[in-house]
C-alpha cells in the first residue's frame, strides 16, 4: 500500500469537510426565514477588506447626522463624548460638543441631584429616561441603542446603509398597519420609524450635498466605527501577524525537513 | 550519593539536585524528549498538541477577561463592552478566547476524526479512548456555559433551550430545571453559577487531559498503519523528530486562527448576541453556537422531547462503547477497504447534521436529519459490528520501517542507527 495514498485522501477528505462545516457556519439561516431577506444594495466602504480603515471625515459627518437626527430617538450608551476624538475631532471640538448637552449628576453636598453640561467623559446623553418613556414617545415601539448595531445584524453596515435608503411606497398587495412604514429590507417589511433622512436635512460644515444616500453613507460610516473602534488597530496589527507568520512557517518547515532529512 | 534519591544523570548541577529529589527533568527527557515515538505518523497526528495549546490559550485569556468581566445581569453585557473598547487590549482578548472556542472545536473535531480513521479507540487504548470522550464533554459543558457569559440574546435564549431540556425527564425533569436555574428562569442566579463553573471546568478538564497524555504514555500512540512498532527501528525519539513537526502545524495553526481573529472575528458567533438579553422578545430563531448544531440536529430530529434529548446525549456517550462495538481486529481503515467507505459517509452525515442544525426546523431539513441520524447510529450500532465480522482486510505490512523506507528493502544503517544515538 503506497504511503501517501491514504493520507492525501483523508486529507482530501478533511479539506471538504471543513469545506462543508464553513459553508454550513456562514449560512446566513437565522435572518433568511425572519421575511424573505432581500439581497441588499452592493456598497463598499472604506472599512471593508483587509486594509480597511475609516473615512475620518465621513464618520465625522455621520456623528453630526446621528446627533442632529438619529439622538433624538436612539441612544448609544456604549460611548463616551471623549472618545470622538477617534474619529479626528480636536479636544475643544469635543468639550464644546459634550458641552451643548445638559447632564444630570450628583448628589452633591446637600444630597440634591443636579443638572450640568456634559464633559468628554460622560456617556452620550439617552434620549429617554428608560425604555417605557422611549416607546411611549414612538407608538410602543422601542428605537434599540445603536452602539453595536452594526455587530447586531447580519451584514451589518450594508444592512444599515440598505435600511435607510429602503423606504418606498408599498406595494398594492400590502395594507400597513397603524403607524407602520414599508422598508425592502427591514424584516417583513413593516417598520415602527418613519423614514428618517430626508434630503438637505442636515448641513454639513464641509459643504458636502447632503442627498439621502450620502447621509445614509455616513452615519453607517460613523456607527461601524462606533461598533467597532478597533478595527483599524485589528486588520493592522493581523497584516503584520499573518506575514510575520507566514515566514516563521517557512522557516519551521525547512527546521523540520533538515531534522528529518536523515529519516526519509 | 546519599541513598533514596534519584540517579539523575541531569549534568547543570542545580537541576541535577532538583532531579535527585523530584525527577521531573528526567520525566521530561523521558515523556518528550526520548519517548519512542512511530516514525510514520502523517500530519493528523498534530491535533492533540495543539488542543493542548488551544486549552492553555483558553486559559489564560479567560483568567484576564475575568478581571473585567462583571457576571451580573444588569452588568454582564455592558462589562464586555468595556473589555473591548476600554481594557488595553480587551478586543483581542475577547475575540482571541471567543474564536478561540470555536478553534478548540474544529481542533478537536479532526483529532477525533483521526482516532475513528486510523481506529485509535481500539485495544490496547481503550481508557485513553474513554478519557478523550470525557474532555469532549466537558469542553461541550465549558462553552455553553462560557456562551451565556456576555448575555446577548442568544446567550439568553440558548441557556433557556437548552437547560429546558432537562424538564422533558419524568417526575422529576421540572425540578430539576428550577434547580439548575436556581429559580423560575434563566436569570442572575443562573448567570452567577455558570460563570463559576464555567471558571472551574476548563481546570478539571486540563486534570483530564494529564490523565488522557498518562495513559497515551503507557500504550504509545498509534500511527497511520495501526500495527504495533516491533522494535528501535520503527520508532523515532519525539524530540527533535515530533518536536519539530507539531512546530510546523502550531504554526499553520495560529495563521489559521489569526486570520479568523483579526479579520473575521465575529463571523462563526450569532448577530443576535450583539443584543442585549432580553426575557420578553424571542428571537426568531434560536440556534446555538456551531460546534453543537450537529447533536441539535439529533435533538430536533425526534418528534418526542425525551426522545430527543436521549438520542442526543446517546450520539455522544456511544463512543465510550465504540471499542466494544467495532469487532474488527484491524485498526487502520487503510487495510479495511469495506468499512472505509461506511466511515466517510458517517462524517458525511455528522456535516448534514451541522448543516441541518443551523437551519430552521421545517421541511426539507427535518427529513433530512432523520435520515443523517440514523446512518449516525446506524454505522456504530450495526455496521462497524457487523463488518468486523464479513470483511476481509487487506494484509498488514510488516512492521512499520518495511513500508515507510522506500522501496522497501533492507534499512541503510544510518537511516535506524543516527537518531537512536541522539536518544
Ligand atoms: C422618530 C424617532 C426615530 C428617529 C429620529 C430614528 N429612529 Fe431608528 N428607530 C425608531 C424606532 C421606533 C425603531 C424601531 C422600529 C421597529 O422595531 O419597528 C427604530 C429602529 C431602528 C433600527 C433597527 C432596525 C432593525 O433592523 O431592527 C435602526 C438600525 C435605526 N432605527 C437606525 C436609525 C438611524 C441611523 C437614525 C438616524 C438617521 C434613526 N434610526 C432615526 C425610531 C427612530
Ligand atoms: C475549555 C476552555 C474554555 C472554553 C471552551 C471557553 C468558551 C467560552 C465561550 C464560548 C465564551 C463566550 C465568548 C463570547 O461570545 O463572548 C466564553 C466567555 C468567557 N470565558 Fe471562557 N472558555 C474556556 C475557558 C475559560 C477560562 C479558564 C476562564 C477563566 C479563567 C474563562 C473566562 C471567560 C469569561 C470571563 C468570559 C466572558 C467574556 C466574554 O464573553 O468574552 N473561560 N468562554
Amino acid at each position: 500500500m503506497p504511503k501517501g495514498f491514504d493520507m492525501t485522501f483523508s486529507l482530501k477528505a478533511l479539506a471538504v469537510a471543513l469545506g462543508l462545516a464553513a459553508g454550513a457556519a456562514l449560512a446566513p439561516a437565522p435572518a433568511l426565514a425572519a421575511g424573505e431577506a432581500v439581497k441588499l444594495p452592493d456598497v463598499r466602504f472604506s472599512f471593508n477588506g483587509i486594509f480597511g480603515h475609516f473615512d475620518r471625515a465621513s464618520a465625522q459627518r455621520g456623528f453630526q447626522v446621528y446627533q442632529e437626527v438619529c439622538a433624538n430617538c436612539h441612544a448609544m450608551h456604549q460611548l463616551s463624548y471623549r472618545n470622538l476624538r477617534e474619529i479626528g475631532l480636536s479636544d475643544a471640538e469635543v468639550r464644546g460638543i459634550a458641552a451643548t448637552v445638559q447632564i444630570v449628576d450628583g448628589p452633591n453636598d446637600e444630597g440634591q441631584m443636579f443638572e450640568r453640561p456634559g464633559r468628554p467623559s460622560d456617556r452620550f446623553r439617552k434620549p429617554f429616561a428608560n425604555e417605557k418613556a422611549a416607546r411611549a414617545a414612538n407608538n410602543g415601539a422601542y428605537p434599540p441603542d445603536l452602539s453595536v448595531i452594526v455587530k447586531a445584524r447580519e451584514n451589518g453596515a450594508a444592512y444599515l446603509y440598505a435600511l435607510l435608503t429602503g423606504y418606498e411606497d408599498p406595494p398594492a398587495d400590502v395594507t400597513l398597519m397603524e403607524g407602520m412604514h414599508y422598508n425592502k429590507y427591514f424584516a417583513g417589511h413593516q417598520i415602527a420609524m418613519a423614514a428618517p433622512l430626508n434630503e438637505g436635512q442636515v448641513e454639513f460644515h464641509d459643504g458636502t450635498q447632503a442627498s439621502v444616500e450620502q447621509l445614509a453613507r455616513d452615519v453607517t460610516q460613523f456607527l461601524a466605527w462606533a461598533a467597532e473602534p478597533e478595527l483599524e488597530q485589528r486588520k493592522a496589527m493581523g497584516v503584520k501577524i499573518v506575514l510575520f507568520l507566514t515566514i516563521l512557517g517557512g522557516l519551521v518547515y525547512a527546521v523540520k525537513r533538515k531534522v528529518w532529512a536523515d529519516v526519509h | 550519593m546519599a541513598s533514596g534519591l534519584h540517579k539523575s544523570e541531569v549534568s547543570n548541577p542545580v537541576l541535577r539536585w532538583i532531579d535527585a529529589r523530584l525527577p521531573v527533568v528526567t520525566m521530561m527527557q523521558k515523556e518528550y524528549g526520548t519517548f519512542p515515538t512511530p516514525r510514520n505518523f502523517n500530519y493528523f497526528w498534530n491535533f492533540g498538541a495543539l488542543a493542548m495549546v488551544n486549552l492553555l490559550i483558553m486559559i489564560v485569556t479567560g483568567i484576564f477577561l475575568s478581571m473585567h468581566y462583571t457576571a451580573h445581569v444588569h452588568y454582564a453585557f455592558d462589562s464586555v463592552e468595556r473589555i473591548m473598547r476600554d481594557v488595553n487590549y480587551g478586543w483581542l482578548l475577547r475575540y482571541v478566547h471567543a474564536n478561540g472556542a470555536s478553534m478548540f472545536f474544529i481542533v478537536v473535531y479532526i483529532h477525533i476524526w483521526r482516532g475513528l480513521y486510523y481506529g485509535s479507540y481500539k485495544a490496547p487504548r481503550e481508557l485513553l479512548w474513554m478519557l478523550g470522550v470525557v474532555i469532549f464533554l466537558l469542553m461541550m459543558a465549558t462553552a455553553f456555559m462560557g456562551y451565556v457569559l456576555p448575555w446577548g440574546q442568544m446567550s439568553f435564549w440558548g441557556a433557556t433551550v437548552i437547560t429546558n431540556l432537562f424538564s422533558a425527564l419524568p417526575l422529576i425533569g421540572q425540578d430539576i430545571v428550577v434547580w439548575l436555574w436556581g429559580g423560575f428562569s434563566v436569570d442572575n442566579p443562573t448567570l452567577n453559577r455558570f460563570f463559576s463553573l464555567h471558571y472551574l471546568l476548563p481546570f478539571v478538564i486540563f486534570g483530564v487531559v494529564f490523565l488522557h497524555v498518562a495513559a497515551l504514555h503507557i500504550t504509545g500512540s498509534n500511527n497511520p498503519l495501526g500495527i504495533d512498532p516491533k522494535g528501535p527501528q520503527d520508532t523515532l525519539p519525539f524530540h527533535p523528530y515530533y518536536t519539530a513537526k507539531d512546530s510546523v502545524g502550531l504554526v499553520a495553526y495560529f495563521a489559521f486562527f489569526a486570520i479568523l481573529v483579526f479579520f473575521f472575528p465575529n463571523m462563526l458567533g450569532h448577530p443576535d448576541n450583539y443584543i442585549p438579553a432580553n426575557p420578553l422578545v424571542t428571537p426568531a430563531h434560536i440556534v446555538p453556537e456551531w460546534y453543537f448544531l450537529p447533536f441539535y440536529a439529533i435533538l430536533r430530529a425526534v418528534p418526542d422531547k425525551l426522545g430527543g434529548v436521549v438520542l442526543m446525549f446517546a450520539s455522544i456517550a456511544i463512543l465510550f462503547v465504540l471499542p466494544w462495538l467495532d469487532t474488527s481486529p484491524v485498526r487502520s481503515m487503510r487495510f479495511r477497504p469495506l468499512a472505509r467507505p461506511f466511515l466517510f459517509t458517517w462524517l458525511v452525515s455528522f456535516f448534514v447534521l451541522l448543516y441541518c442544525g443551523g437551519m430552521p426546523a421545517e421541511e426539507p431539513y427535518v427529513t433530512i436529519s432523520r435520515v443523517a441520524t440514523a446512518y449516525y447510529f446506524l454505522y456504530f450500532l450495526v455496521i462497524l459490528p457487523l463488518l468486523g465480522r464479513l470483511e476481509r482486510p487487506l494484509p498488514l505490512p510488516e512492521s512499520i520501517a518495511r513500508p515507510v523506507l522506500r522501496g522497501g528493502g533492507p534499512l541503510p544503517a544510518g537511516a535506524v542507527g543516527k537518531p537512536m544515538e541522539k536518544a
